[in-house]
């Protein structure tokens, strides 16, 4: 099965055509509903790519969607399947907040280290329960981490209303970190080589931290013993024990990077962009982890640019918002079409090339 | 400087491909959704008045993510939409940055204090109207039971909750009040189902009438409350129509009254902080052809009394957010 297709067609041609047959699709939705849609999507290229601005929310968005994606391409490489990234972010947003909020940080140069580290810690402490479950246990790892979600937004949600809540203020939200917390934007990055960029955006230093991420987990993954054991645990477990491969460690670690990882994408939300920790700062981002990580064949390149993608579809949806008639609703039904067709209908755009791909070789041979 | 031009040219594009014209007054949503038969939907309805009564046009976003609060408030700012209206306690921190960014744009927010020149902020004493149902409900009800939904757990939602508590305490002191909430995210504001079931709970405690102030979560409450042939009491809209004769009253806050005279006023509208409350109509309870049936000349002479006392200052219902406590419960 694995050599059918050659390896362009399985990394480019596969995703491509999903997009382009989920992108018809939303055309005849827009028909349907009286709207343009090409001058949707003008407004969604445009708004999501043509400025300064438009490239600082997409980026901003994409940046979440790197960390979430990774953590769960991290975890399919051990055929774990985390979709706790929501509660993992959730506690991540916390460990940042407290850090913030704890000392009197001089300088965001100190801060973003501590916050980091602790965005990582909590991430990876909420996946620990699930993961020494199913280690241990046997308790299905897919249950567990959804369970963790509500848990984990449970937790917040007091901590927000009963003991992180400024007095006297109605919105269960931490007071605003303080200015020597607030992380570098795009805008003061750039502009120390000269590069303008727009102000307002939120896109910030976090998602320089995202790209080295990327690198680190490809680093894990294919350049060292325990991301052999990974994917060894991943492709056979009984093959990995009779290695010697120890399951229960190799579900501890997995888990664990992949919760600090979803735990990394509150430093983006909550300490660069919102500067104070809100009750919903991850908004689905761990879910549509999902997404970017099936799309991106769990490789961090492929994440990279499934979530610059979805950060598209974000950044684009929210200008038709903005400008058209368009009703949420079906900004929503948009992109769930390309999460349908690039995740889930995957072998319906699969099983033919692959048939088409037999049929050249053999006329070839 | 030519990407800033870019920016520019780009944000007018997109102005000219929308028809903006200068000085359209704007209305930004809450999560909630336009739509939610609540609060959300008091606002829509108070701008499409506007629009009928004048033939003006409006621009309008419902929010889809936390990002887009500002991104909102920005942009709309920069098209030169004034003034811009927002419905939601969740945009007080972000328009408490913006604002100072756009000094010649007015804003208006509601259900939050923001303090800057150009911001209108409009609060309500929901524990208040909250109190008058509540009295309502403990006359109504005959198990002497009577239940409370909320949507999210958060301080708004419990000012609700107390206010409505004490009401019902006034009436009759011996009474149960029931009280849940929905959930602890914003999933707990557009969840009808779980709202039904919460419904059916308390019921099945010997409730026989139901409050929910819970946004479209309320909608199912109340769609239990008349299949079960019990009464309930809707919230910040009037819903007494959505079941005709099964509604006791609606708790109902005058988001919609807020937003029309805002953009009636367009650019020249008042600035400052505003707490409206039973003396400015601002809260009240509903009464319409859809529930005069159920509202008898007793409890009406009763509640009107307790408007009165509590205008002039002699009936004090006490405010769950001044203190974060509740004298009953």
């Amino acid at each position: 099965m694995r050599d059918v297709m050659p390896r362009w067609a399985d990394v480019v041609l596969i995703p491509l055509i999903s997009l382009v047959l989920a992108f018809l699709l939303s055309a005849v939705v827009i028909v349907a509903i009286g709207e343009d849609p090409l001058a949707a999507v003008r407004m969604m290229v445009t708004g999501a790519l043509g400025s300064t601005y438009a490239w600082g929310y997409t980026l901003y968005y994409a940046t979440n969607f790197i960390f979430t994606g990774l953590a769960v391409a991290v975890a399919f490489h051990a055929r774990l399947f985390n979709i706790g990234g929501e509660g993992q972010a959730t506690l991540g947003g916390l460990g940042v907040a407290l850090v913030c909020l704890a000392l009197p940080w001089p300088h965001w140069v100190l801060a973003l280290p501590a916050a980091v580290l602790a965005a990582a810690l909590f991430g990876a402490a909420w996946a620990a329960i699930p993961a020494w479950l199913q280690a241990k246990r046997g308790s299905h790892i897919v249950i567990t981490t959804i369970m963790f979600n509500f848990i984990g937004a449970a937790v917040l949600n007091y901590m927000l209303v009963n003991v992180m809540r400024p007095q006297g203020s109605m919105d269960p939200a931490t007071e605003r970190f303080p200015p020597g917390t607030h992380l570098p934007t795009l805008h003061d990055l750039l502009a120390l080589v000269g590069i303008p960029f727009s102000k307002a955006a939120p896109a910030n230093i976090a998602f320089l931290i995202a790209l080295a991420a990327c690198l680190l987990v490809w680093l894990l993954i294919w350049r060292t013993r325990l991301g052999y054991e990974i994917r060894a645990y991943g492709h056979s477990e009984p093959a990995a024990i009779y290695a010697g491969i120890r399951p229960v460690r190799v579900v501890m670690l997995t888990m664990l990077v992949s919760g600090a990882l979803a735990g990394l994408m509150a430093v983006n939300t909550v300490m660069g962009e919102a500067e104070r920790l809100v009750l919903n700062s991850v908004e689905g981002a761990g879910f549509i982890g999902i997404a970017v990580a099936l799309m991106g064949r769990s490789h961090p390149f492929g994440v990279l640019l499934a979530a610059i993608l979805f950060g598209f579809l974000y950044q684009g949806g929210a200008e038709l918002a903005l400008w058209t008639d368009i009703p949420r609703e079906l900004i929503v039904v948009i992109q769930a079409l390309v999460i349908l067709f690039t995740g889930a209908l995957d072998n319906m755009v699969r099983m033919p090339l692959e048939r088409l791909f037999l049929a050249l070789r053999k006329r070839r041979t | 400087m030519t990407f800033l031009g870019k920016t520019l040219a780009a944000s007018a594009a997109l102005a000219l491909i929308a028809g903006a014209a200068l000085a359209e007054p704007a209305m930004v949503y809450d999560l909630g959704g336009k739509f939610d038969k609540s609060f959300n939907e008091a606002a829509f309805n108070g701008a499409e008045r506007w629009k009928a009564e004048t033939g003006g046009t409006y621009r309008e976003i419902e929010l889809q993510s936390e990002a887009q609060r500002e991104q909102a408030l920005r942009r709309f700012a920069e098209a030169g939409l004034n003034p811009i209206v927002m419905a939601g306690f969740a945009f007080g921190a972000v328009l408490g940055e913006v604002a100072a960014d756009y000094p010649d744009t007015k804003f208006v927010i509601i259900d939050t204090k923001v303090e800057a020149p150009n911001v209108r902020a409009i609060e309500y004493s929901e524990h208040q109207g909250s109190y008058l149902v509540g009295m309502m409900a403990a006359m109504a009800s005959r198990t002497g039971t009577v239940g409370f939904i909320g949507g999210m757990d958060i301080p708004l939602i419990r000012k609700f909750a107390c206010g409505y508590a004490q009401g019902v305490k006034a009436v009759n002191p011996d009474a149960t009040v029931i009280q849940n909430m929905t959930g602890t995210t914003p999933a707990a504001w557009a969840d009808p189902v779980k709202g039904g079931e919460l419904a059916r709970a308390q019921i099945a405690q010997g409730a026989d009438v139901i409050y929910a102030a819970a946004g479209s979560t309320g909608v199912g409450v109340l769609q239990t409350a008349a299949d079960e042939g019990i009464l309930s009491i809707g919230v910040d809209s009037n819903q007494n129509y959505l079941h005709p004769g099964q509604v006791l009253t609606s708790m109902i806050k005058r988001v919609d009254i807020a937003v029309y005279n805002a953009f009636t006023a367009g650019a020249d509208l008042e600035t400052g902080y505003f707490v409206l409350g039973l003396a400015d109509d601002g809260v009240g309870y509903a009464l319409d052809e859809h529930n005069a049936a159920l509202v008898t000349a007793e409890m009406q002479a009763a509640v009107d009394a307790a408007k009165a006392g509590i205008i002039a200052g002699e009936i004090v219902v006490h405010d769950y957010m001044s203190d974060n406590t509740c004298p009953v419960n």
